[in-house]
């Protein structure tokens, strides 16, 4: 075998080699940190922003309902009890819908080719825009439900839910129509914590001659709990921030009023109503309200992190 | 220039003074004094956790990339201390090759997996020659030329480890590192990789990691015998040592230790 | 009788159907709104699909006035889309690459990595709000307020999150071994990330980051207090500064108004816009499953 001696240049680095490890790692190093900057940023000039109306109500601003550019008065209790009230009933009706659907695509009720089918269906579900979502809950959500709203405020006019007549846009349809938005999430969620409760366990359970269903509230659900409370978490906080659907079926009144079936207010659409033409104090409320939004968003996020954590499971 | 070490002897190519490595607080391997002939071959042998993989990762400085994991003493390569902060671990990479356990080859053609390291290092002169060479010094060449634009991943695992020593006798290393590179490939593989060895030992000097004393045996020149015993603090925790280095037919033949007799006659390990 | 046979009445069998049937509801109802949703899309925007509408400009709302087309916005939404690209791609694939290659786990990459999961949570509108404030605001950019470069950045501070969370997971599943082949050859850091590491990631990588584009694309929220809404044609770079139309933004505020012909044009630019997006996704998880079934040994 012939012994060529390969002839390398670069047994030493020379210097211009050792300067771009340096300044590539560096680089790195400066692009992740913008994440940091661009939200330290946000929540300062938020801040900022909104200092003028924060000092001029104080706390009083979250419970004040009286919200007038004319007389430049302003409360956001409306839009802040509207942000919550949806984000909770919206909620308390995605998630049986949710768990069901997923109990449905992990159990074998059907072929395994078909669960995933209707899997990929909710997950596509997430895709569609919020604004086509808004198009279509005004043109063909609202005229579907009429009818029924008309009915739940004949027969349940007495419970203050349902105390007013339906107008067109009302709170009610922000709800169902934050439903549709919030399925994927929850469904998605609570297949993957589901799925990752271990078979012996479920095993165990049908080894002792417990039924399907049975084993399923006894044993899988308890188990999946810490995942789907995670999942929770993070749907509420995605309903809190949704804007365009809402803004676009709620009504936008700034009135309060306990029925779902009137007009109502969240701070997303309050924001995304009137921060156009706002001008002077008006816009500094606007960012208080604002302000407002971002703890609570914050707060549920922070807190889903832990919970997720705690239990470690990756999401 | 970076100070000579006085000790260091003409023909040692490698020593260890003194070495000991730790993960973190635990205390892995403790007091290595160990030197190296060029152009020999060394196994590094002993029971499972007694430290020999992470005594071969720190010759080249592999060990820097797991996190907590520091080192004391001195290795000297060619006079210098390679633990010096001065020093550059890129470079000693580049003098000190290493072939690991799993097979890794890049998802990358035949072809490039070797032209990749040698581009690295500044290769100048004819690529297609140098492949060619590697390979067949790697006994690899019959078995690929036709097709040395396949992928690697297309090879078996014998062959795969093949190219694997391929690509790093190709960057002409001083040292070759390898790291129980039998382990993952059968037996008439693992032949075939033992008459390589044989080959390269004319040119390169090779520190193996392995398991396998007949290998062992077969094809080392010197052998040293790692052992691990308990900590003196009695946490349960092994730390690694060095227990005895010796020449092949020495070690197996007549050993000095009682714990190398009882390792090699099967008595544990 | 046999006691191990199926007791069609028992009450545990009869309570597991009811479940059964339960649960099925459940699915019925969740998959029900994406069908009805797609197929009103489909055939109320398609049936409205011309060569018009992608080549006129939308008309001012107005009672007999025909609704003429959806140019100026369909080229928005793709330029402002690009611009938060090209912002959010280099700096999330930059921050990525450290998470995943550089950083050792230490308390900078778990605040970064929180960061990230934060910057996921918060409401688009408030990037929107943010973005007014800093720029359109304080005219900061040359002096123009509400422009589509705005919009883009608004747009950036939401794809950022998608991008970096893709490459460090993406970059994660690579295996060491191919990191210490490349390391073991005395190639450098930046070498190895740049010819082996991310190579081997680019497809799961590119994967996240489009379906990342496309979502942004759907997004109203952070433009309309940045980029806001514009009725004319897209002429030239200067239009960048300037108020800058978008297919969202056109649905929103078209749908908003009286007019039966706007009405029209909202539906026609959602086909569009929903088209899109359902196609890249479903594209990108037949991709998935074709890759799992080649995966190298």
């Amino acid at each position: 075998m012939e012994e060529k001696l390969a002839l390398f240049k670069n047994r030493k680095r020379f210097g211009i080699e050792k300067y771009i490890d340096v300044i590539f790692k560096n680089t790195a190093l400066v692009l992740s940190s913008f994440v940091a900057i661009i939200l330290l940023g946000i929540v300062l000039v938020v801040f900022f922003q909104s200092f003028e109306s924060f000092s001029r109500y104080g706390l009083k601003f979250l419970v004040t309902s009286e919200w007038n550019p004319v007389k430049d008065e302003y409360g956001a209790f409306t839009a802040i009890y509207g942000t919550l009230i949806t984000s909770f009933l919206s909620l308390l009706i995605t998630i049986p819908l949710g768990v069901g659907t997923a109990i449905f695509i992990t159990e074998d009720f059907v072929p395994k080719v078909l669960r995933e089918i209707i899997g990929s269906f909710v997950e596509l579900l997430a895709a569609i825009p919020s604004v086509v979502l808004g198009l279509w809950a005004i043109f063909v959500m609202e005229p579907f439900f009429r009818e029924f709203f008309v009915f739940l405020h004949n027969f349940f006019g007495w419970v203050p839910l349902f105390s007013t007549e339906p107008t067109g846009r009302n709170s009610l349809m922000a709800i169902l129509i934050l439903v549709v938005m919030l399925l994927p999430i929850v469904t998605s969620i609570a297949r993957d914590s589901l799925n990752q409760v271990p078979k012996k366990l479920r095993n165990a359970s049908y080894g002792i001659g417990a039924s399907r269903w049975k084993t399923i509230f006894s044993v899988i659900l308890p188990a999946a709990l810490s995942g789907i409370m995670a999942g929770v978490l993070l749907a509420l906080g995605r309903a809190m921030g949704e804007t365009m659907a809402v803004t676009m079926i709620i009504g936008n009144s700034n009135a309060f009023s306990w029925s779902l079936l009137s007009p109502g207010y969240t701070i997303s659409s309050m924001l995304a109503n009137q921060f156009g033409e706002a001008d002077g104090s008006q816009v500094s409320s606007l960012f208080y309200a604002a302000f407002v939004l971002m703890i609570l968003s914050l707060v549920v996020n922070i807190f889903a992190q832990w919970l997720v954590k705690k239990f470690s499971l990756k999401y | 220039m970076i100070k000579n070490n006085k000790k260091a002897q003409k023909n040692y190519i490698l020593s260890l003074e003194d070495v000991s490595i730790s993960y973190g607080k635990f205390k892995a391997v403790k007091n290595i004094f160990c030197n190296f002939k060029k152009g020999d071959i060394t196994s590094l042998i002993g029971p499972s956790g007694c430290g020999k993989s992470t005594v071969l990762r720190s010759l080249n400085r592999m060990n820097d990339l797991i996190p907590n994991c520091s080192l004391k003493g001195t290795v000297l390569f060619d006079g210098t201390n390679i633990y010096d902060k001065r020093v550059d671990a890129v470079e000693v990479r580049r003098r000190i090759g290493m072939v690991f356990q799993q097979p890794n080859p890049f998802p990358k053609s035949i072809y490039e997996n070797i032209a990749f390291g040698a581009r690295i290092n500044g290769f100048v002169g004819d690529m297609d020659d140098l492949v060619e060479l590697s390979l067949k010094k790697a006994a690899l060449w019959s078995e690929c030329k036709d097709k040395l634009n396949d992928s690697g991943y297309s090879l078996s695992g014998g062959q795969q480890q093949r190219l694997c020593i391929a690509r790093t006798i190709a960057i002409e290393p001083e040292i070759i590192l390898m790291d129980e590179p039998c382990s993952a490939l059968d037996p008439i593989s693992t032949l075939k990789i033992e008459e390589t060895m044989h080959e390269l030992k004319k040119n390169y000097t090779i520190i193996i990691v392995t398991h396998n004393m007949q290998q062992a045996l077969r094809v080392s020149d010197m052998t040293a015998f790692f052992n691990a015993i308990e900590y003196e603090g009695g946490d349960g925790g092994k730390v690694g040592y060095l227990a005895e280095f010796n020449s092949t037919k020495k070690i197996f033949s007549s050993p000095k230790e009682k714990t190398t007799q009882e390792y090699i006659s099967g008595k544990f390990g | 009788m046999n006691s191990l046979f199926y007791q069609k009445n028992s009450s545990r069998n009869i309570g597991d159907k009811v479940f059964t049937t339960l649960s099925l509801i459940c699915v019925v109802i969740a998959i029900l709104p994406l069908i009805f949703l797609v197929t009103y899309i489909l055939i109320k925007g398609g049936a409205q699909i011309t060569p018009d509408l992608f080549t006129l400009e939308p008309n001012p709302p107005g009672d007999d006035l025909d609704a003429g087309g959806i140019n100026p916005a369909l080229i928005g939404t793709l330029i402002i889309t690009s611009i938060a690209s090209i912002i959010s791609i280099p700096v999330g694939v930059g921050g990525g690459i450290y998470l995943a290659e550089y950083s050792k786990g230490g308390p900078f990459s778990r605040f970064i990595r929180f960061g990230v999961n934060v910057l996921a949570g918060v409401p688009s509108i408030i990037a929107g709000v943010f973005i007014y404030a800093l720029i359109v605001s304080t005219k900061i950019l040359f002096g123009s307020m509400y422009s589509g470069l705005a919009g883009g950045m608004a747009l950036s501070i939401l794809m950022l999150p998608t991008v970096i969370k893709t490459t460090d997971e993406g970059l994660k599943l690579v295996p060491n071994e191919l990191r210490y082949a490349s390391l073991g050859v005395g190639a450098s850091m930046y070498t190895t990330i740049l010819k082996i590491t991310l190579p081997s990631a680019f497809r799961s990588i590119a994967t996240g980051v489009v379906l990342g584009i496309a979502r942004a694309a759907g997004e109203t929220a952070p433009l309309i207090f940045t980029a806001l809404f514009s009725y004319y044609y897209i002429t030239g770079f200067g239009d960048l500064f300037y108020e800058m139309g978008s297919l969202s933004v056109l649905i929103y505020n078209f749908a908003l108004e009286p007019y039966d012909a706007q009405n029209k044009l909202a539906w026609s630019a959602s086909f569009i816009l929903v088209l899109s997006i359902l196609s890249v996704n479903i594209f990108s998880r037949i991709l998935a499953a074709l890759t799992e079934k080649t995966k190298r040994v």
